[in-house]
């Protein structure tokens, strides 16, 4: 474990860019690495780039908004992940702990059920911020000595009940045309991505993440025990409530442009803070590359590994659950 | 400057803890707080910290009410070094350190230059500046006990609140933290912390305080108030005293 900030963030950035390079050039029609370069450098200056249109159109248009998203919801869940691993203190926490992404899944699959189309559907998707503050209040309301184990509690109850609501939604749809489009959306995916997808995505995105590095510092003593946090002159109230905020409207807007992907904000955060330690004023950005790439590479092996496109959650789970398991032999000791 | 209680009644919600509780440290005196478990000194120490309110009366920094200050200047004044824990992330000691200074720092801020400064010093202070870079998980629990230590002193407080600051440490660790302790008041610091051992009052603190079920037996200069008399009655159980010939210092064993 280096816990070097440089050489670590060195490490997220090139997976970062390896995916994006992957990203742009693998698909059902290849570009080549200097096609790539090309293009972009053309749009970037504004002269008129030496590839074909159709190259082109591949670049901007297909694959494009599709990588940015990946990037987006990969950062996004990441950053979200560690900072309720933190707030929770607890590395085994991810992002959907307080509901997010059950009250996002409902919404979503109410929004096919009532055919809303993809505005309402994506709306609806944000429906985790309800969850979410379902949980808090109720967290709060119940008193306790220990909020954090309270809301905790509350999250997996409340994030039960929404489960319970998908399954009657999904039992009352029309098994023909509803079915598959909620079973799909609940598995995650980035196929439908156009670039109209983009600012619901990256306003909230953007939002949310600058609240938490403004907080990054304050982060650090919330993931102390609360009496420790607020001798330390933090009041833990108001900030726990301003980091749910922010990291819970990141989730939303992510599981709304892409559904469900599970993992993601589990996985990342600990091998970013493998690299350059939990402090977060480091470990942020770290994640937020670190997340992006990650997402972005299993996205590219998603819709190239198979002649159909494999559902994000699934791959996500299906590396992510080894990959897991050899982080914890290895990190038993301790949870950095 | 003083931190105090008066005429406290302690507790949670749905349980009073202690009563007519009058506690007051001055700066540069050692204040030990002995008594049976349960008998409310962790309650107390709470309530002097601002982290639990009083059901009734009030606890003060120089005769002001502690809810007159905000959450962040009571932390500038009045610092807390809680039991040895097993944290859940690796910080490095310097982290755990610089953590000490967030009251220092506005909202939004990371520690400043001079905050790594005020840190450095800190670990000098006690000797530690060696583990700097270490995992804060990966060091003993001697050496944990001393950078929550640098850590309050890094907060720059006038008091400094102290959970059973010898609990779990080995028996040289323990004079280590004793000392220091000594140190931080010597340097103008008050101190109050809490015990199992009468010794470490008898040998740290200038006066001590005596709770028992939620009220104060005695309070006043430790070598009057811990007699074997006393520490019975307090601990409803046998106590020997043993003394020194020669020095005329005294020390006591349980049973």
């Amino acid at each position: 474990m280096t816990q070097r900030f440089f050489p670590g963030l060195l490490i997220a950035t090139a997976v970062l860019i390896a995916g994006l390079i992957v990203a742009f050039a693998v698909g059902r029609y290849p570009v080549g690495f200097g096609e790539l370069f090309d293009v972009l450098w053309s749009r970037a200056t504004g002269g008129a780039p030496a590839a074909s249109e159709a190259t082109e159109n591949v670049i901007l248009l297909v694959r494009g908004p599709r990588v940015i998203a990946a990037v987006l919801v990969g950062a996004a869940l990441a950053v979200a992940g560690a900072a309720f691993q933190g707030l929770f203190r607890n590395p085994l926490v991810s992002p959907d702990i307080l509901g997010a992404s059950s009250g996002a899944a409902l919404g979503a699959v109410l929004g096919i059920y009532f055919s809303l189309g993809v505005i309402g559907i994506g709306l609806l998707a944000f429906g985790g911020l309800l969850a979410v503050a379902a949980v808090y209040g109720i967290g709060s309301a119940l008193q306790s000595r220990d909020p954090i184990l309270v809301l905790v509690l509350t999250g997996v109850v409340v994030g039960a009940l929404l489960g319970a609501g998908v399954g009657l939604v999904k039992y009352l749809a029309d098994p023909y045309n509803q079915l598959p489009a909620m079973t799909f959306w609940l598995l995650g995916s980035l196929a439908a991505t156009n670039a109209g997808d983009l600012i619901p995505l990256a306003g909230p995105v953007a939002l949310g993440t600058i609240v938490l590095v403004a907080l990054r510092w304050r982060m650090n003593v919330m993931s102390l025990p609360e009496e420790e946090a607020r001798a330390l002159g933090v009041p833990t109230g108001p900030m726990r409530i301003a980091i749910v905020a922010a990291a819970t409207l990141v989730t939303s807007a992510s599981v709304a442009a892409s559904g469900v992907i599970g993992w993601v904000g589990l996985v990342v955060p600990h091998l970013a803070r493998a690299l350059v330690g939990p402090d977060f004023p480091k470990l942020l950005p770290t994640c937020a590359l670190l997340g992006g790439g990650y997402l972005l590479l299993i996205d590219t092996l998603a819709r190239t590994m198979a002649p159909i496109e494999i559902p994000l959650g699934i791959l996500t789970a299906v590396i992510g659950t080894p990959f897991f398991i050899w982080l914890l032999a290895g990190m038993q000791r301790n949870w950095s | 400057m003083t931190l105090a209680g008066r005429d406290l009644t302690i507790g949670y919600s749905d349980r009073v803890v202690g009563r007519g509780l009058d506690v007051t440290l001055k700066q540069g005196e050692v204040l030990a707080l002995l008594g049976p478990n349960g008998g409310g000194k962790t309650t107390l120490l709470k309530t002097l910290l601002g982290i639990l309110k009083p059901l009734a009366g009030e606890a003060q920094i120089d005769g002001r009410s502690l809810d007159a200050f905000t959450i962040r200047d009571r932390a500038r004044r009045v610092a807390y070094v809680p039991q040895v824990h097993n944290p859940t992330f690796a910080f490095t000691v310097e982290t755990v350190v610089l953590m000490g200074r967030t009251s220092h720092g506005g909202l939004f801020s990371r520690p400043s230059a001079h905050d790594r400064d005020v840190a450095g010093r800190a670990l000098d202070e006690f000797g530690i500046a060696h583990l700097k870079e270490r995992p804060y998980t990966m060091i003993s629990g001697g050496e944990r006990q001393l950078v929550l230590l640098a850590r309050a002193l890094a907060q720059e407080p006038q008091f400094v609140v102290l959970d059973e600051p010898t609990a779990s440490l080995d028996f040289g660790n323990q004079g280590k933290v004793m000392r220091e302790i000594r140190a931080l008041a010597a340097s103008g610091l008050g101190v109050l912390f809490t015990t199992h051992d009468p010794n470490h009052a008898l040998r740290t603190a200038d006066r001590a305080y005596l709770l028992r079920d939620g009220t104060c037996l005695a309070e006043g200069e430790v070598k009057r108030v811990l007699s074997s008399e006393q520490l019975q009655e307090l601990y409803r159980a046998p106590i020997e005293r043993l003394v020194d010939s020669g020095s005329g210092a005294s020390a006591f064993l349980p049973g």
